[in-house]
Parts: C-alpha cells; sequence; structure tokens
C-alpha cells in the first residue's frame, strides 16, 4: 500500500462533496477514478495530493501526509492537470524543466543533468522534435504526452492525473492509454479520473467509484460492470467482451 | 543564442551610457570626453581646458542621472516581470498592488505637510507598502472563498483607489501657486534630483531587491501554471509569492521615491524581453532588467536633448510605451487565444 486515506470528507462551504471517503493505491496500480460530474473525483485528487486540506487521515508510504513537505510530496507524487492554458509561450522543454524543481535548491540553478534528464523524459514519450515548439500552440493531445514528460522529469513514481484523455482524438486517446500500460511495466503507478468505462476498461487494473460523495464501489475491474454502470450513471449498458478486451455500450 | 544575445544587450549598454555621459546641453568634444575618460583611469591627470567644469558635469550631474535611470529601469521591469508571471497575466505591472498609489500620496502628503525631503522620502516608501499590505489584507479576507490571484489584483484596485482619492484630497487642500504645482511635477516623474548621497542610499537595496527576484525566477514559470500546478511541483507558493511581492515593492517604491511616478517601464519592457528572450522567466527577469535600464536611460536621455526645456520622464515613457504596447498587446492577444 502506497498512498491510503481514511475516513476523508470535504465541504465547499455547506456543500458536503466528500462523506468519509476510504481510498488506497498499490504499487503498479491503474486506478480509475470514476463518478458523475462534480461528484469530488478531482477534489479527492486534490487532498491525496495534499495541496486541498480535509479531514481524515491519509498517509504516503506509510506517513502521514502532512508530515511531507511540498518538495518531499512532489518527489513522490506528479501531478497532471486537466487541460489549460495559459497566455505566456513556454516551449515544451521550458515546461518539462519544471519537473525538475524539487529536485533543486532554493537559490540553484537548474544544472546540465536537469536539462538532459527533461530532454531524456522527452524522448520516452516520443516527443523529443517538440522540444522547442511553443507549449501553448500544440495539441491537447500532444500536450498531454509533454505533462507525462514533465512527470518522468520530476523522477515521482506515482502519476495522479485528472480527465487526461478529455480534448484527445481517437487515436491519441488510445496511444495514451496504451503508454501508461507500457509505463506500469516500468513501475508507475497512475491515478486517474476518468468519464470513460471504456477506458477504464482497457488501461486499468483497478476502479475506485464515487457516488454522492461516498465510494460505491471499490476494487478490480469486475467490479465495473452492467449494474454499477448503471447505479452510477443512470444508463442501461451492456459489457461485451472480444479478444481479452471487455468493451462497454448502451443499450437504447 | 542566449548569451550572444546578454552581450549584445550590454554593449548596447555600454554605448548608451556613454553616449549619455557624453551628450547633453552643456557641449563636450568627443577629445574632451576622450581626455577625461583617460584621466579617471590615470594617476597623473592631464590639465586641459574647462577640465574642472567638464569633469563635474559629468561625474556630479549626468553620472548619477544615468546611475538611476539604469537602477530604476532594471527595478521596474524586472517588478514588471515577477508581477505578470505570478498574476499570470501579461498586463499587470508594478502597480498592479497599490505600491504606486501609495506611494505617490505619500509623497504628496509630505509635500503639502512641508517637511524635509528626508521625512518625504520616508513617506513615499512608507505608504509604498501601505497600499500594498491593504490589498494584500483585502486578498486574504476573501482568499478561502475564491481564487486568490482574483482577489489580489481586486484589493489592489481598491487600494490603489482608495490612495488615489486621498491623493485626490491632497492636491485639493494643496496651496495651488506653490505646493500643488510641485506636487504636480514631482508626480509626473524626474531623473533629476538624483545625486550620489541619495543613491547612495538606495542603490544597494534596489540591487539587492532585484537580485532577490533574479534568484527567485526559476519558480515564476511553475506559479504561472496556476496555484495547484506549482503546488503540486513543490513551490511553497505563499512564501514564494510573498517574497516576490515585497522584493517587488521595495524596488518600487524607491524608485517612486528617487523619481516620482515612471509609467509603462514595468508594463512594456516584460514584453519586450519575451519577444526577444521567449517566455522562460529565468531568462525574462535577468534579460528585463538589462533592457529596462537600457530603455529608461535611453528616454532619459532624449528626455534631456530632444527639446530646449526638459520634458517629464514620465511623459515620455508613456509618449514611447504605448505605441509599443499596442503591438505587444497584439502579441498578447494572440497567445491567450
Amino acid at each position: 500500500m502506497i498512498l491510503e486515506a481514511k475516513n476523508i470528507s470535504f465541504s465547499y462551504g455547506k456543500k458536503e462533496v466528500l462523506k468519509g471517503v476510504d481510498f488506497y493505491l498499490k504499487d503498479g496500480d491503474i486506478l480509475s477514478l470514476l463518478g458523475k460530474n462534480g461528484c469530488g473525483k478531482t477534489t479527492l485528487l486534490k487532498i491525496l495530493l495534499g495541496i486541498c486540506k480535509s479531514s481524515g487521515e491519509i498517509k504516503l508510504y506509510g506517513k502521514d501526509l502532512k508530515s511531507y513537505s511540498r518538495k518531499d510530496i512532489a518527489k513522490l507524487i506528479a501531478y497532471i492537470p486537466q487541460v489549460h492554458k495559459i497566455p505566456f509561450d513556454y516551449t515544451v522543454f521550458d515546461v518539462v524543466l519544471m519537473g525538475r524543481l524539487p529536485h533543486i535548491g532554493l537559490f540553484s540553478k537548474y544544472s546540465q543533468e536537469d536539462k538532459d534528464i527533461a530532454l531524456n523524459s522527452l524522448k520516452r514519450v516520443g516527443m523529443e522534435s517538440f522540444t522547442q515548439k511553443i507549449y501553448s500552440k500544440i495539441s491537447g493531445g500532444e500536450r498531454q504526452l509533454v505533462f507525462i514528460a514533465r512527470a518522468i522529469a520530476q523522477d515521482a513514481k506515482i502519476i495522479f492525473m485528472d480527465e487526461p484523455i478529455n480534448g484527445l482524438d481517437y487515436g491519441n486517446q488510445i496511444k495514451f492509454l496504451k503508454l501508461l500500460k507500457d509505463f506500469q511495466k516500468e513501475g508507475y503507478t497512475f491515478l486517474k479520473t476518468t468519464h470513460y468505462p471504456d477506458h477504464a476498461l482497457y488501461a486499468s487494473n483497478r476502479i475506485t467509484m464515487i457516488k454522492d460523495g461516498s465510494i460505491f464501489k471499490d476494487g478490480l475491474l469486475e467490479e465495473l460492470n452492467e449494474k454499477s454502470i448503471e447505479a452510477l450513471y443512470g444508463v442501461d449498458v451492456e459489457i461485451i467482451q472480444k479478444n481479452g478486451y471487455k468493451f462497454c455500450i448502451p443499450t437504447f | 543564442m542566449y548569451k550572444i544575445k546578454i552581450i549584445l544587450l550590454l554593449v548596447a549598454l555600454f554605448v548608451v551610457i556613454n553616449a549619455s555621459l557624453f551628450i547633453g546641453k552643456y557641449p563636450i568634444s568627443l577629445h574632451q570626453y576622450w581626455l577625461l575618460f583617460q584621466n579617471t583611469f590615470s594617476a597623473t591627470p592631464v590639465d586641459f581646458d574647462q577640465y574642472e567644469t567638464i569633469r563635474n558635469i559629468i561625474k556630479e550631474i549626468r553620472l548619477p542621472r544615468i546611475v538611476l535611470a539604469l537602477l530604476i529601469g532594471a527595478s521596474l521591469a524586472v517588478a514588471g516581470s515577477a508581477f505578470q508571471a505570478i498574476f499570470v497575466n501579461p498586463l499587470v505591472s508594478p502597480g498592479v498592488l497599490g505600491v504606486l498609489s501609495g506611494a505617490s500620496f505619500g509623497a504628496a502628503l509630505g509635500i503639502l505637510l512641508g517637511v524635509s525631503w528626508f521625512w518625504i522620502n520616508i513617506f513615499t516608501f512608507t505608504f509604498g507598502f501601505i497600499a500594498v499590505s491593504i490589498a494584500l489584507v483585502i486578498s486574504l479576507i476573501y482568499a478561502k472563498r475564491s481564487d486568490s490571484m482574483i482577489m489580489l489584483v481586486l484589493g489592489g484596485i481598491i487600494s490603489s483607489s482608495l490612495f488615489g482619492a486621498l491623493l485626490s484630497i491632497v492636491k485639493y487642500t494643496a496651496d495651488p501657486d506653490d505646493k500643488l504645482p510641485a506636487i504636480t511635477y514631482w508626480l509626473m516623474g524626474s531623473l533629476s534630483y538624483g545625486d550620489f548621497n541619495m543613491i547612495g542610499w538606495v542603490a544597494t537595496p534596489m540591487i539587492l531587491g532585484i537580485l532577490g527576484i533574479i534568484s527567485l525566477s526559476k519558480y515564476l514559470n511553475a506559479l504561472s501554471m496556476g496555484d495547484e500546478e506549482a503546488k503540486a511541483l513543490g513551490v511553497n507558493i505563499v512564501a514564494i509569492k510573498l517574497s516576490i511581492i515585497f522584493l517587488a515593492t521595495l524596488i518600487s517604491a524607491l524608485s517612486v521615491v528617487m523619481a516620482g511616478i515612471i509609467g509603462w517601464v514595468g508594463l512594456i519592457i516584460p514584453h519586450i524581453t519575451r519577444m526577444i528572450f521567449g517566455a522562460e522567466n529565468t531568462k525574462v527577469v535577468f534579460a528585463s532588467a538589462l533592457i529596462g535600464a537600457l530603455f529608461l536611460l535611453s528616454v532619459d536621455s532624449m528626455a534631456r536633448v530632444l527639446f530646449s526645456f526638459e520634458v517629464p520622464i514620465g511623459i515620455l515613457t508613456a509618449l514611447i510605451g504605448i505605441p509599443i504596447f499596442i503591438i505587444a498587446l497584439h502579441n498578447a492577444n494572440r497567445s491567450i487565444r
């Protein structure tokens, strides 16, 4: 158990978002967090990352999350936010180099080694030809790859992703999910929120469903079935299996 | 490429500094200038025609003014670059948290009360900090409920407006024959008050403030991605932002103490710098110090020699800054889209 949270509660003002949620992440997991819009998926991600305060207890590698400094957390967990726009024309390389920030001192500069690591990380995701391109002008799929490269440069083995598939075209979605599986084999652990049961079925080994602020289902992929999807989203679906993969198709 | 551009900038600075020492209302020949230059570095100075006068003009009048232009240009540009990154907004300037309004009010109050220059400077500096503190306190009240940077900008708007109103009260009550013109001229900005005694007091904190922001500049890229992402990258955002705000307020307030309100430098120089150096902030902050210094010194040299009377520097930076800003806005608009 690399990350374990017990009895997490959180409210925005009077609105209770999470009510006593228990959550855990095991080494090598690709965990998909599912739930309706506004159910608190992103909030849970931020709480587990320590950037959002909540009640309850969180342990990262067996130690209380509160006992870690921000820098120490950043060395263990990388965060890939939802695609957003920035008003500055950073190069792809500048963005990836940010991943080295937790590894350098308050007054020190990025070393040549940091720059090499950033460049190698871009190579790992096949984006080395994008090094000098302007980050704000590349496509959504390319940005996600850049963020993965930044997470690799950050040298954190746990990667949190907030709806990483959003805005990607079909080809990039599949490539992206495949990339996650490749990195899983190299010892990375992923926690991602998603809106698509299909993606969860394809690229994760565990799922956690949040409903009305509580954990509704938590476990292996078998938990993601016709019944649970219907209960979660209120739509009828059928799960079919082919070539060892499961798909979720709606029944109208 | 980066190093070559920096070297070119340093060469440009060297040229403009020398040109600025050389040109002015009092004509100095190239030969005289060269002799003086040699004398400065030789143990046995040669005496030449009008040596004393020329030496005094250059060393006591032009040189302090040049040093001041360099310091203030660099300060405002660095403060502007840092603020644009932490506010994630390329359209903010060093005055966004109210430091310039507060300092203006402080100076005007000092002039109205008729206290000595020393106390006017203290008033200017202190009210610059008070205005920023008010903006920070307002933003802290609402920080939990809303986006903290938007609240900070709103706090700055409130604080600026407050001190703007207070400044109007001071102007309204000031003697229109004597003190009102003094306040008005002072607010237009001028680098002519500089002497080495005064510069000696402010140069050290200004240089330290600039160096401080430069040394923190590596955090600016992460901060400009938004608070949550910066935190996730291990940045202690409260400590870093407060340090940058403190240092930027320090150098901006000192620039007002030394020369009144000089607008536009802190807004346009970061844009020009990004056009030349790209957006990466460790480069932008450092290079904007050089470009800001170069810009203000060039404009001030124009202010001294272009017309038969001296144009207040604040007016000239605005007149030159506006067309540049329109071009910069075009670019900023493109990248926001």
